[in-house]
């Protein structure tokens, strides 16, 4: 057990060296492929210590806080209109009829694309943002969650209506256990484009931020700064998403029992 | 409390089906499940229905049940009409309708919260029922942690916890293996001998039927319809050496002939029972 655990984490552990070391090379030898180049790529080292510069800077969590405020924001209303209307629309097959057009136009739009409206329809650029962050996990949560209703076993809701069950049980002891395995799948799908959006969301923005960062390290040509801004992205996506995994699987034991 | 119950001959649960007739699907490909079958069944009695794949059998169980409306006719319990699902008539299905996200105990305990019985009160009475069914010490178990024999044992428990006036059971024994059958039906036979409940049995299994009914009601389909009645003559608490006899025998000859006479049914699609 121990040494299969040891194997894997060796193993995630040489694909990242591997990584790190075509970085090297490819910065170092300053690779020119025609079409990609990595002339303007800094070294891992100098952004090592751009990173740990960054760190010591007393900016630095000013940046992270307000870049965790929006995006929690963000995902915390998608979370809590996809799992309403998908439950809504997972139940009803008028609602769903309804709402199915204008949900299928909006879905495909990308977050830059509302950028110019956000900024037009909102009072502050603040919620301007969370509203970009927002647009980004409310549809991985709100189909799956449609998903997870729809696929509540129809033997399920015969058996609880025999047992006398009542509409609001049905809902809270049926439907929403039955669906939450894919609930959290779209939860955690949400978080990933709500970090995804985050860029695009600061580009609106004139001060804090780790998209913000990014993109003004871009504009004032601080290379390696770029590339902390996109790592932290990553290592912040990746751990919320982790979290909510692991809290996922701590709210629903029969699920990962039921796997095993 | 046993000898109690045995001298207790039920009063409730008499069935009353008058030319029932039931269509399933939509549209053009609507058909008639089950056409114009009367039957009554006695408070106490237990009865198989048996028949061939598509005869209607488990679509009649889903109406007595309350899930689909008869197209014409009359069902009724106890001389009120069958109209919506209610736990006096609790329904046992093949497999997969426990609960997976509630354990052995508040699976059973589920029709009795929703009677709005304290947590405590209910805890103890599903224990007690879980014990009946031989699950003493699985009360904390999900279902994807139980066999299919003794998830079997959690949905019996489940309705019966809430006295039902009948039990209405859609081949529950049919997933599991031949062992594991058998002793699943010696269960059931002395659940009802203590209980007296009506019991209306699906299934395909000419042995089952023989074994565990006071009389069998033969379907037939396309469409499906009731074919004909028979009475079992032997006597309870049956042993399951009466499967050697040659009464038995004479039986299921008969039984075998009956589905046999019927071979039209094999081109039906398979639709589920409960029009779902």
């Amino acid at each position: 057990m121990t040494r299969f655990h040891l194997g894997r984490w060796l193993r995630r552990a040489g694909s990242l060296a591997i990584c790190l070391i075509l970085w090297q090379m490819a910065s170092s030898l300053r690779l020119n492929l025609g079409i990609v180049t990595f002339e303007n790529v800094s070294l891992p080292a100098d952004v090592v210590s751009a990173a740990l510069d960054f760190l010591r800077s007393p900016k630095f969590f000013a940046h992270i806080s307000s870049s965790l405020e929006r995006v929690l924001a963000g995902f915390g209303i998608a979370a809590v209109v996809g799992i309403g209307l998908g439950l809504v629309i997972g139940r009803s097959r008028w609602l769903g009829d309804f709402l199915q057009a204008p949900l299928e136009l909006l879905r495909p739009i990308p977050a830059v694309a509302w950028i110019p409206l956000a900024v037009l329809m909102f009072s502050s650029s603040e919620l301007s943002m969370i509203f970009i962050t927002f647009t980004g996990a409310l549809f991985p949560i709100l189909l799956n969650t449609v998903h997870g209703v729809e696929s509540v076993d129809p033997r399920l809701i015969a058996s609880a209506r025999s047992l006398g069950s009542t509409r609001t049980a049905m809902l809270l002891e049926v439907i929403i256990p039955g669906a939450a395995p894919n609930i959290v799948t779209g939860l955690v799908i949400g978080m990933g484009t709500s970090w995804f959006c985050l860029v695009t969301a600061e580009m609106i923005s004139g001060q804090f931020g780790i998209g913000y960062y990014t993109w003004e390290s871009y504009t004032l040509q601080n290379y390696p700064e770029i590339i902390v801004g996109m790592i932290l992205i990553g290592l912040f996506g990746m751990g919320s998403s982790a979290l909510l995994r692991a809290a996922g699987a701590a709210l629903l034991p029969w699920h990962t029992k039921d796997s095993k | 409390m046993t000898t109690h119950q045995r001298s207790f001959r039920a009063a409730t649960g008499r069935i009353e089906a008058n030319h029932v007739s039931i269509r399933l699907g939509r549209g053009s490909s609507a058909f008639e499940a089950v056409s114009d079958a009367s039957f009554e069944v006695s408070p106490g009695e237990f009865v198989c229905l048996l028949g061939p794949s598509g005869c209607g059998k488990s679509t009649l169980l889903g109406a007595l049940a309350g899930h689909i409306k008869p197209a014409a006719g009359v069902l009724s319990v106890d001389g009120q009409p069958v109209k919506d699902p209610h736990p006096e008539r609790g329904i046992v299905f093949q497999h997969h309708t426990l609960f997976p996200w509630k354990n052995a105990r508040d699976n059973v305990a589920f029709g009795l919260k929703m009677r709005g019985v304290k947590r405590g009160q209910r805890r103890l009475e599903a224990e007690k029922m879980l014990d009946l069914v031989g699950l003493n010490g699985f009360s904390g178990r999900y279902p994807g942690q139980l066999s299919g024999g003794m998830q079997q044992r959690v949905e019996i428990a489940r309705v019966l916890v809430n006295q039902p006036r009948l039990l209405l059971m859609d081949e529950p024994f049919g997933a599991l293996d031949a062992l594991t059958r058998l002793r699943m039906q010696e269960l059931l036979l002395d659940i009802w001998e203590q209980f007296r409940k009506t019991i209306l049995f699906v299934t395909h299994d000419i042995d089952e039927a023989l074994l565990l009914a006071d009389r069998i009601i033969v379907m037939q389909a396309q469409p499906g319809r009731i074919h004909e009645e028979i009475t079992v003559p032997f006597e309870r608490p049956r042993m399951t050496e009466i499967i050697a006899s040659g009464e038995f025998m004479r039986l299921k000859q008969h039984c075998l002939h009956l589905l046999h006479s019927d071979r039209r049914g094999d081109t039906l699609p398979r639709l589920s029972p409960l029009g779902l």
